[in-house]
């Protein structure tokens, strides 16, 4: 008997709560509009806070290695060393060798001759300025200013190892600004096979955050005991800190706008209750209860926030994957982890505009608002 | 009859009002700081990549050929060309002095170390470590402290007069030498200050100060490279020009465009027999992530835009829809469409001055605290905000009142009186 009552009463709930929503679906539109902006415009931000440390590290790996392996003083690294590097490096970062040998030139000036992977060291090293990378057979990329001593005519030119002579061709200049100006770069294996000489660094550029750049770090110390693993300092340095400065901008920025979105939906939800002020006093003159109706506004204001949030979400989604597209042009990967703060948010920041008005109402006497007074 | 109309409905329903100004206050503030925040961001963030030190580079004219490898030289230093270091303090006065953060002057010097009784062949580096320098008027300290600041001391920096010198931490290990140690090159003995640890070639080299350097080199005013630290502007297709190629006019607008290859240019006009390029690793790079971050906080402050237009429309929306009896009464009593929709907007405007101008205010110190929080510095604000915000203000204030005001006018005068609608 009690149950049936009780089942009754709720089925009468929720048909005033969708009556309530059927009848005058104007007001409710706009009032789901505002929640709606509101959780788009907080998705969105907090998906862009979260994924904007991943979006710039991959900016900041443009600055090239991060981590350098060389050989501890007076020894060689292992012939194995980049084999080793990459297999405990796998898929998170681009080892590049480098290998350096003094040679001479036909009229005997000393030039640093340097062996590398082209391929990886464009992939790198992106600040290169190279006007053609080399492609056929001994063929070098020569740096503007080894090119006035090397070859002046930009044509063939010779140069000597310990006795062993090798003919080249320049295939392009190579301009940084730094050392490697006044260097001959080589592809590695026609450099080795004419010196003889190995590979002395490993430059890396290592992906990740900076605990898994020293989890990095120590595994590659393991898997090369012989030689030295650390830090380029100046990159790893000027990366942290100009990510959390950005970082903090960012959440200050992100707060600002959460708060005023909130307040948005305050303003517009307590005016939508406080319209509605007639519906409460003629539920109250037929007998509703306190409970029941401070329920049934509660109920209203909690549905409209959870359904403001789930199409917000979908919508803010689609925000920070445009902005993504816009300035990173890369997709912002989706964090669902977001979701529950957006929704939790929306449905309190629904609840508390729809209890401020009631405690407003509830000291008024029906009868005075049904007058229009 | 009208401005004395518009001022009682001002004065009256108060608190109404107050909320409405209240929204349009918070509004403009987070606008006003927002954009603040944003057009100074790009300084700010130019001026943390500084933490990636020097981007220009300024070599003798005729140099011969560097031999190294790993940052250490292999080549005898006789057939250099040199920098004279009286030239440097020129740079102060070039024309793009006010975008040089800092410069250190570097002279590598190969040495012989006396250690018990073996000898080690290394190469000592000079350089300022934080030396005061006059200009004219104008004082300023520049060296290592501000192009490096990765390095890392411990101990103490040596003084710039003295003749205290930093031992590299490998090379410290090697010598099994420390702080307050004793080290003899060429027959002198020197006081190792600090150890110095920057995770490159100069932890086996010694740093000391240029004049000492210079001392051990027998050449007095001599200076190898000078690494310079400059605020530049990212490159776009002009700054790829070669200037020789460009027509007057396109001249003058490169070189006063702060391009990391104009302020090279001025550089090398500067300072006599040199030859000043960008260090393409830190240049290059710096341009990509500051555009990131700005374009990032320029969409983000769209989004704050956004928000805050929502709020102020939102508030004004409710505060005329509470108004319609009043619509209705002035209507019934005669007044036009025209005359409704004028008092209303007069009002509006009223509200979104007011709240303009105090938001304006508010965002100004919001702008000052984010600033202070974030990048321990003032955010420069620019004065042409302020009509702006204003302009904006009220924009929004009059496309949040626009509906609302169409609304209350088409409701029936007796239906709103009666209160049916």
């Amino acid at each position: 008997m009690t149950r049936q009552r009780s089942g009754s009463r709720n089925a009468m709930f929720f048909r005033m709560l969708m009556r309530a929503t059927m009848v005058k679906p104007g007001r409710v539109i706009s009032a789901l509009v505002a929640v709606v902006v509101a959780a788009t415009v907080t998705t969105a931000m907090m998906n862009l806070y979260v994924d904007v440390q991943a979006k710039l590290r991959k900016e900041f790996r443009s600055y090239g290695a991060n981590v350098v392996v060389v050989a501890r003083h007076d020894q060689i690294l292992p012939t194995d060393a980049l084999a080793r590097v990459e297999g405990a490096l796998g898929n998170r970062g681009l080892a590049v060798p480098f290998a350096y040998a003094v040679a001479r030139t036909d009229k005997g000036v000393p030039v640093v001759v340097a062996g590398t992977d082209m391929e990886r060291v464009r992939k790198l090293d992106a600040w290169w300025s190279v006007t053609a990378w080399p492609s056929a057979a001994n063929s070098a990329l020569i740096g503007t200013r080894a090119a006035s001593v090397v070859s002046p005519d930009n044509q063939r030119f010779a140069l000597a190892f310990e006795g062993r002579k090798l003919e080249l061709t320049a295939a392009g200049a190579l301009r940084t600004g730094a050392a490697e100006d006044s260097r001959v770069y080589l592809d590695l294996k026609e450099f080795t096979a004419w010196t003889g000489v190995q590979p002395s660094s490993i430059e890396i550029g290592a992906s990740g955050t900076p605990d898994e750049i020293n989890g990095i770090i120590s595994q590659l110390a393991q898997a090369l005991p012989a030689a030295e693993v650390k830090p380029v300092r100046q990159i790893v340095e000027g990366e942290a800190r100009v990510l959390g400065k950005t970082r903090a901008a960012l959440l200050a920025a992100v707060a600002m706008i959460i708060l005023t979105a909130a307040l948005c939906v305050l303003a517009t939800l307590t005016a939508w209750v406080l319209d509605r002020r007639r519906d409460f006093a003629i539920m109250k003159a037929l007998g509703a209860s306190e409970r029941l109706v401070n329920g049934f506004f509660a109920a209203e204001a909690a549905a409209l926030g959870a359904a403001g949030a789930v199409i917000g979400f979908a919508l803010g989604i689609g925000v920070a994957a445009w902005i993504g597209r816009v300035n990173f042009h890369a997709a912002v990967v989706p964090r669902f982890g977001v979701f529950p703060a957006v929704f939790a948010g929306s449905v309190a920041v629904a609840l508390l505009s729809a209890v401020l008005p009631i405690g407003l109402l509830r000291r008024v006497q029906p009868a005075t608002i049904l007058r229009g007074e | 009859m009208f401005v004395r109309m518009l001022y009682q409905s001002f004065c009256r329903q108060r608190r109404r009002k107050l909320l409405a100004g209240i929204a349009i206050t918070l509004g403009v503030s987070v606008a006003t700081a927002m954009i603040a925040v944003a057009t100074d961001i790009g300084d700010k963030i130019n001026r943390e990549l500084r933490t990636y030190g020097a981007n220009l580079v300024v070599t003798p004219d005729e140099d011969a050929l560097d031999v190294e490898i790993g940052g250490v030289n292999l080549k005898p230093a006789s057939d250099s060309a040199y920098l004279e270091e009286s030239d440097l303090l020129k740079i102060k006065g070039m024309f793009w002095r006010h975008n040089i953060v800092g410069f250190a002057p570097m002279l590598n010097v190969p040495a012989t170390v006396q250690a018990g009784s073996a000898t080690h062949k290394i190469e000592l580096l000079g350089t300022y470590f934080a030396k005061p320098l006059a200009f004219g008027d104008q004082t300023f300290t520049t060296g290592v402290r501000t192009t490096h600041p990765w390095w890392k001391v411990s101990g103490a920096w040596p003084n710039d007069d003295s003749s205290d010198i930093l031992l590299g931490e490998r090379l410290a290990r090697q010598l099994a030498r420390g702080v307050g140690d004793e080290i003899q090159m060429g027959g002198r003995n020197f006081r190792v200050v600090g150890v110095l640890s920057s995770d490159g070639a100069e932890d086996q080299k010694i740093v000391a100060p240029l004049a000492l350097a210079q001392q051990l080199l027998g050449k007095p005013g001599a200076v190898k490279r000078v690494l310079v630290s400059a605020m530049t502007k990212p490159e776009d297709a002009l700054a790829r020009r070669d200037p020789k190629t460009m027509s007057p006019e396109m001249y003058d607008r490169w070189y006063c465009s702060p391009y990391a290859n104009s302020i090279a240019h001025d550089l090398q006009q500067t300072i006599p027999h040199s030859r000043a390029e960008q260090i393409r690793q830190v240049a290059q790079n710096e341009g990509t992530v500051l555009e990131r971050i700005k374009g990032l906080m320029l969409l983000v402050t769209l989004a704050a835009l956004l928000a805050s237009a929502l709020a102020v429309s939102a508030a004004m929306a409710t505060a005329i829809f509470e108004r319609r009896t009043e619509v209705g009464l002035m209507k019934a009593l005669g007044a036009g469409n025209a005359t409704v929709a004028t008092l209303f907007f007069a009002e509006a405007a009223l509200l979104a001055l007011l709240g303009g101008v105090a938001g304006y205010g508010f965002g100004n110190l919001m702008a000052l605290q984010i600033g202070r929080w974030v990048f321990n510095s003032r955010i420069a604000i620019q004065p042409v905000l302020f009509p702006v915000v204003i302009g904006l203000a009220v924009f929004v204030t009059f496309a949040g009142s626009a509906v609302s005001i169409r609304k209350a006018m088409k409701f029936e005068p007796v239906m709103v009186l009666r209160g049916d609608a």
